[in-house]
């Protein structure tokens, strides 16, 4: 009997999240530790699911099939390949980190970890469908938990707008992909949800240009595509650190993912003919979005602008619709998950001290916190693209797939870096180098151990792919290839 | 479709009714008989009583392959006639749990009676096959329910609610009335699935069953509060008594749409294609008056009844869409309405009964003060919001799935605008339950167990339906092809 | 011994990396124990490259002790190494430099520990460079090298750090800009990085680049051309090559010692490389089309360096704007042998790289030695500024003595190792640029003029009173930090043969 990992891995969290809260809400350590249990069984099963897939024999593995409203073709069906197994493990690794920094949260952690793991229950969901139904399914379930964990833990000034912004937001472009969704359905005469009934089936040209729009943009708003990026900045500073690491390091991978699976997979000609509207958005994204960082004075707007821009990077390699752009968007979404995850946790520690996160008022905290300056360092270097660290792995091939597209594009977007680069060695020098402020000096206490686990996890996962990267980029190639077979391109 | 001539397997279709009747006048008479508290046992008598014909009817009453007209044509015995009967004993067992201990009729035989009664209407309006039997069955059900809104008789608000109750409903009662009294004129018949031939036969013009249609039309929309009739629900919701709100917004408004959904169907063909447009519309600005104006209220009993009314919108989506599925997810649709609005005025009704206010100011601090009611709270109002897995995701995914099948693309747009508009508010009143602070956090809310056995149930079946749609789907896809 | 001679580069290019791993263990307070083990550290990969150089046989044709190694197979880089005469002198240079820079940062108090680290990680990133033979890991190496000298500069440097690192860093990544969009171009056109496969297809690849939805293709002769534009500008940025070097008087100022020593010493010679490595080889048509521009160029660089230079009242700016002028005569025997390939002349565009080539080394030496000697005095003066200094000589003879040997090797006097390159230099150009070689010799002039100006004003003159009692004198630790540099100077001075050999043979196999 196979053991259905995929499943165990999809509702392990839901089931620690549920059984959480039949703990008493005083029982603090029990609680962290419980949760800290479930996140690590679901790293442990995640991490299985990534090194166990066969890059030999290809196509989908793990799979699960059983029957769900058999009226309507709908079943639940679960599967990895090579572009959603990175991501499987990139949402396991974000949600362990993200517990272990969460250790110091005071007020109702059990409901904090409760809606925290519905939330990652619904992400892992997403990645592994094969049903658009379940698909719609469970990336709902991904959205909702995010107002509470916002509005209730979030920074006071914001969270309450920032929430309720990021789920209208994000729940109007699901709707919309759901009727594209539906219309999908509907035309294929398949009778079936399934994701591969609905790959073969040969929807016209002119539908496919007309559904496309709504379909991958839909999907593309929980990317941060420009114009409706603007609920992500706000929602990453408004939300509390493990969360602000879900949402940039996981949530939006499940936009760009989902924008792929549904929109690019299941209507290749729609994509084509939208490749350069999404090509110019996405540009203006990566490029847009430095500047927009460049001139943030909240250290945490930086990190929250510089993820819209990375973000365009994934938009631009999916948009180039050829094998280098989307192996390289495959691998940008699981660096900058991580990257960007690492970016949080640094901001978290640095203001759960200061309280502060105004770059002039901060300065001086390498001496104070060296552990926590080099990851911060180490996730500068990823965002800068610096060779050496997963940034590099990933911008370069998408950089490749772009000149073979848009060359305009590739130069652009390089310019971006040159942004980066300044914006971020000007956080680093401010904010950890130079002067300590008076108020701060004697008052910074030490991060515990959870802490430093977390950033050492992080940092480490991003130098390995940096000098190893054969240890991820064969496996995001095969999926790519597997998207290309379907798009027929280049 | 055959009459059945009479035999006695035939009493067997009206055993639900049979049994309601019998029901009712037991709980009169244990109400005579006993003296003192009698509030928890005529409502557990009440409850356990439905309970029991649920399981007869399951057992007995299930209709055969073919769906047959009884009792010389005034009924017709068929799935989707069954599939609501259980639910409105569903939702009347329900309420009847939730009347416990409430100020001014808990204790009250008549309260119980009156109850039963309605459901009895309700049952023989959603079996109905013959005008004159559909017109009484409606005011068999509406004027109990006129007078269990105006139960509390020192409370002006119920009062009030009473009477506008009665007024709004006596109005558009006649309206359709007169509607039906031409439909008979013209074609010299008043069984439903006669009609439509005869008109036919009779060359009556479009314009006229058209007008006939709107007129009949008037009476429906009351019932399920579409616009533009649904004024009365908030002022109604409002100052009836929780529970009679409760199953007004739920039972009441499910026979409605019962109604509406066997008569539309069977009686205008002719004109489908006019009134599935009026409907689209109505449905359209339903949705759209209905969340709007939900979003500036206070007082969470009348947001209730503006999200009650947008709902009802949504589910007219899958009329508007004129198949078989688009019936079947009405059906769907009301079957997750009712159990998660029950669920939601089944805090209501606790959180009044310790805290002594609906203001949903109030509401703040509640998941301190009571975190599994601010639970089913949640529970409720994000499967009201249609958020998975819970029962309403599904609903509103069947009811817009049915749209866009059938082509009706823009009220699928429109559809999910309003969602957003409704989780907006949905959420809000979650923001104060979990975000905001309050002095009473300290002072608990009793929850008896009658009300968390409600709960309970409700919850379940709000994940059930939710999760594991497949069953109810067949059920209601069973039903809304006896209609077809 | 097997497995040393199979892997003796990636041995030499990650020892510092490890080394550097070692250090981080050590606690922060054991300052002694941390320097001394850096220094121990950074000897292995020097021993090893004294190995690379004694069993390298040059003549042979190709490239030697090569590695390769799956790296990013998706995207066809892989991990390939190997030198010729070309890198191995630089190798040697980098592994002799590393050491002496570790061994004069002695009065670093703070952060040791990471200094230290930062130094090796930067050894590594340069020997990557020189190293490589697939575009991709050029580039990595390339950028590897850049981070480690931005701290060096921010964090341990004078007054003006913030801004010069700060400029550094864009200019450099500016440049390296063109160069990754240059080699993705490349790779996507070739479908391969590596350098010899490249090198291979490159004069006959004619297929076009297909632009995605757009019914026009670019011609591959627009991609060569842009790349080679793009690799032009990466490669004079780090020469530097007039008007690109304005970045250089900053940053050599700013940093520390032995930033400067290895910023002057080895990285300038990055940009020198490039060119020999990438540009000339593979375009040669578009090389010798535009030699005549770069050679005006580097005149300008040689000239304008030099008066530049002549005009400083700060020590440590003088001596980086000689590293403009001295960098010039490499740029100027490249532009040379642009220009003569294939063609009458190639003899004299043998000479003039063997020129270019042995400058970057000597250039290297006398560069490291200077700054390094402007570190002896600043350490004691605690001023650069060459009006506050003076009279030194007699307080400090053997100081004095070793600064007029250094200048003097700097300014090319005969016996001594700069004579020698730019001899070569100026004799490869002659026949080839004949005006543009004349108007070098301005700057030789000129050099003559503000080396004296140094020595003058540091050494001679009247004494200032601030200095009485001090202990000026160079160290013991110092002078053994200065002896490798003075001795090769010296050698190549006299008996070039032993370096030029190793160079010439490559280099008439490569451009003759």
């Amino acid at each position: 009997m196979e053991v259905p990992i995929l499943s165990i891995v999809v509702f392990t969290p839901i089931v620690f999240g549920i059984a959480l809260f039949f703990f008493p809400a005083e029982r603090h350590r029990e609680i962290r530790i419980f949760a800290l249990a479930g996140a690590t069984v679901a790293l442990l099963l995640s991490l299985w699911a990534y090194f166990t897939y066969d890059q030999v024999i290809g196509g989908y593995q793990l799979v699960e099939r059983y029957s769900w409203v058999p009226r309507l073709g709908i079943s639940y069906h679960v599967g990895v390949d090579g572009m959603n197994a990175p991501l499987v493990l990139l949402t396991g690794i974000v949600m362990f980190t993200g517990v272990l920094v969460s250790w110091g949260i005071d007020d109702r952690p059990r409901e904090f970890f409760g809606f925290l793991f519905i939330l990652a229950t619904g992400v892992f969901g997403v990645f592994v469908s094969l049903d658009l139904f379940q698909l719609f399914f469970f990336y709902e379930i991904a959205v909702f938990p995010m107002y509470l964990l916002i509005a209730i833990w979030g920074w006071k000034v914001t969270r309450e707008y920032a929430a309720m912004k990021l789920t209208l937001y994000l729940f109007i472009g699901s709707l919309i992909a759901i009727v594209g969704g539906l219309a999908m359905y509907f035309a294929s005469g398949a009778h079936s949800f399934s994701l591969f009934a609905l790959e073969q089936a040969s929807f016209s040209v002119e539908f496919q240009r007309f559904w496309f729009p709504f379909v991958f943009f839909g999907f593309a708003v929980l990317g941060g595509i420009f114009p409706v990026h603007n609920w992500s900045p706000d929602g990453h500073v408004a939300a509390p650190t493990a969360v602000s690491m879900f949402h940039a390091g996981v949530l939006m991978k499940v936009g760009a993912f989902a924008a792929l699976r549904v929109g690019i997979m299941l209507l290749p000609e729609g994509a084509k003919f939208w490749a350069p509207l999404v090509l110019g958005l996405a540009t203006v994204n990566v490029v847009y979005g430095a500047f927009i960082a460049s001139i943030q004075t909240d250290f945490k707007y930086v990190i929250g602008f510089s993820s819209v821009s990375h973000m365009g990077l994934v938009i631009l390699g999916f948009a180039t619709l050829n094998l280098d752009g989307i192996t390289g968007a495959g691998i940008q979404m699981f660096s900058h998950g991580v990257m960007t995850a690492l970016f949080f946790a640094v901001v978290g520690m640095v203001y759960d001290r200061a309280h502060t996160r105004e770059i002039p008022k901060l300065g001086g905290f390498f001496k104070a916190m060296p552990l926590v300056g080099i990851a911060f360092i180490i996730g500068g270097l990823v965002s800068m693209g610096m060779p050496g660290f997963s940034g590099f792995i990933a911008e370069f091939p998408i950089f490749m797939g772009l000149w073979q597209s848009q060359p305009i594009v590739a130069i652009l977007a390089a310019i971006s870096i040159v942004i980066t680069a300044g914006y971020i060695m000007r956080v680093i020098g401010r904010v950890f180098f130079g002067e300590m402020p008076e108020e701060f000096i004697g008052n910074i206490t030490p991060i515990n151990n959870f802490d430093k686990i977390a950033l050492v996890i992080l940092s480490g996962v991003l130098l390995l792919i940096g000098v190893y990267p054969t240890i991820i980029a064969p496996l995001v190639e095969s999926g790519a290839r597997a998207v290309l077979a379907l798009v027929g391109g280049a | 479709m055959s009459i059945a001539s009479f035999e006695p397997t035939t009493l067997l279709s009206v055993l639900p009714e049979i049994l309601l009747l019998a029901l009712a006048a037991i709980i009169l008479v244990v109400d005579l008989a006993s003296k003192r508290s009698r509030g928890l046992l005529l409502a557990w008598l009440t409850a356990l009583g439905l309970t029991g014909i649920i399981i007869i009817t399951l057992l007995y009453g299930q209709p055969g392959e073919n769906d047959v007209l009884i009792f010389g044509g005034m009924l017709r015995h068929d799935w989707m006639a069954f599939a609501f009967k259980i639910l409105f004993l569903f939702a009347a067992a329900m309420t009847a749990l939730l009347s416990i201990d409430v100020e001014g009729v808990a204790d009250r035989g008549e309260y119980y009676a009156l109850l039963v009664v309605a459901t009895l209407g309700m049952s023989l309006m959603v079996s109905s096959a013959d005008m004159i039997m559909l017109f009484l069955a409606i005011e068999t059900t509406s004027i109990p329910l006129y007078v269990l809104a105006g139960f509390m008789k020192g409370d002006d608000k119920s009062t009030e609610s009473g009477l506008k109750y009665f007024l709004f409903g006596a109005l558009t009662s006649a309206v359709m009335l007169y509607g039906f009294s031409l439909l008979y004129g013209f074609s010299g018949d008043t069984n439903i699935y006669r009609l439509s031939e005869a008109m036919h036969a009779g060359a009556v013009s479009t314009w006229l069953i058209g007008g006939m249609a709107v007129l009949v039309l008037v009476g429906f929309s009351f019932k399920i509060s579409a616009a533009p009739f649904q004024f009365w629900a908030p002022d109604v919701y409002e100052g009836a008594p929780t529970p009679i709100t409760t199953f007004i917004s739920t039972a009441s408004k499910a026979a409605g749409f019962a109604v509406l959904l066997r008569f539309m169907l069977a009686v205008f063909p002719a004109i489908e294609a006019e009134w599935v447009t009026l409907l689209a519309i109505i449905a359209a600005v339903t949705m759209t008056v209905g969340n709007l104006l939900a979003i500036p209220q206070t007082n969470i009993k009348r947001l209730l009844a503006y999200s009650s009314i947008a709902h009802a919108g949504y589910a007219l989506i899958g009329l508007v869409a004129l198949s078989s599925f688009g019936t079947a997810s009405v059906i769907f649709y009301l079957i997750g309405y009712v159990v998660t609005n029950i669920a939601a005025f089944g805090v209501v009704i606790l959180f009044a009964r310790s805290a002594g206010s609906d203001e949903i100011v109030d509401y703040a601090g509640l998941s301190r003060r009571s975190p599994g009611l601010a639970l089913v709270l949640l529970v409720a109002l994000l499967s009201l919001g249609g958020m998975p897995p819970l029962a309403g995701f599904v609903a509103k995914f069947y009811v817009f799935a049915a749209a866009v099948e059938s082509g009706w693309i823009w009220l699928a747009f429109v559809g999910v605008l309003n969602a957003i508009i409704g989780l907006y508010y949905y959420m809000t009143i979650l923001k104060v339950v979990y975000l905001y602070r309050s002095e009473d956090e300290d002072k608990p809310i009793a929850i008896p167990r009658s009300y968390a056995l409600v709960l309970v149930i409700c919850v379940i079946a709000i994940l059930a339906i939710g999760t594991l749609s497949a069953p109810w789907l067949d059920w209601s896809i069973k039903s809304a092809l006896s209609l077809f | 011994m097997a497995f040393l001679q199979a892997h003796l580069l990636t041995l030499i290019l990650f020892s510092p990396v490890a080394g550097a791993v070692l250090l981080l263990l050590i606690p922060r307070e054991r300052l002694q124990t941390i320097r001394w083990a850096a220094l121990l550290v950074s000897l292995i990969p020097f021993g090893l490259a004294l190995w690379l150089w004694f069993t390298y046989q040059p003549g042979v044709e190709g490239y030697q002790f090569v590695e390769q190694a799956i790296w990013y197979e998706a995207i066809g880089s892989s991990y390939h190494l190997g030198v010729d005469g070309i890198s191995v002198p630089m190798v040697m240079l980098t592994t002799l430099l590393t050491p002496l820079a570790i061994l004069i940062s002695w009065s670093i108090e703070e952060n040791v520990r990471s200094y230290m680290a930062l130094f090796l990680l930067l050894e590594t990133g340069m020997l990557g460079v020189f190293m490589s033979l697939d575009l991709l890991i050029f580039f990595v190496f390339w950028e590897i090298g850049l981070i480690p000298m931005y701290f060096l500069i921010n964090q341990w440097g004078s007054e003006n750090r913030e801004y010069a690192s700060f400029k550094f860093l864009i200019y450099t990544m500016a440049g390296s800009l063109g160069l990754l969009l240059a080699i993705q171009m490349i790779g996507v056109a070739s479908g391969t990085f590596d350098l010899i496969a490249i090198t291979e297809q490159w004069p006959t690849l004619n297929q076009s680049l297909t632009l995605f939805g757009l019914p026009i293709t670019l011609a591959i002769g627009t991609v060569k051309k842009i790349a080679f534009w793009a690799f032009v500008v990466a490669f004079a940025i780090k020469v530097p090559v007039w008007p690109f070097h304005t970045w250089l008087p900053d940053a050599h100022t700013e940093a520390p010692t032995a930033g400067s020593m290895i910023l002057a010493g080895v990285l300038l010679k990055l940009g020198a490389y490039g060119f020999l490595r990438l540009v000339l080889p593979l375009y040669p048509v578009e090389a010798k089309y535009f030699a005549g521009v770069l050679g005006f160029l580097a005149v300008l660089a040689i000239v304008l360096g030099a008066f530049a230079s002549w005009g400083q009242d700060d020590f440590k700016r003088l001596v980086a704007y000689s590293s403009v002028n001295h960098m010039g005569f490499v740029v100027l025997g490249i532009a040379a042998a642009a220009f003569a390939q294939g063609t009458m002349q190639a003899d004299d565009a043998v000479i003039a790289i063997n020129g270019a080539v042995l400058q970057m080394f000597n250039h290297g030496l006398s560069a490291a030695g200077m700054f390094l000697l402007v570190g002896v005095i600043y350490d004691r003066a605690h001023t650069r500024d060459l009006n506050k200094l003076g009279g030194l000589f007699p307080v400090a003879p053997i100081y004095g003595g070793i600064l007029i040997f250094t200048a003097m090797a700097s300014l090319g006097l005969p016996g001594l190792n700069g004579f020698v390159s730019e001899f070569l230099v100026v004799r490869g150009s002659w026949p080839i640029f004949t005006l543009y070689t004349a108007l070098s010799m301005l700057g030789l002039l000129i050099t003559g003029a503000y080396i004296l100006k140094g020595i003058a004003k540091v050494l001679h003159g009247p004494l200032n009173e601030k200095f009485l009692g001090q202990k000026m004198e160079i160290n013991r630790r110092e002078i053994i930090a200065m002896a490798p540099l003075m001795l090769l100077m010296l050698l190549i001075g006299v008996w070039p043969a032993w370096i030029l050999n190793v160079i010439n043979q490559t280099v008439k196999l490569l451009f003759g």
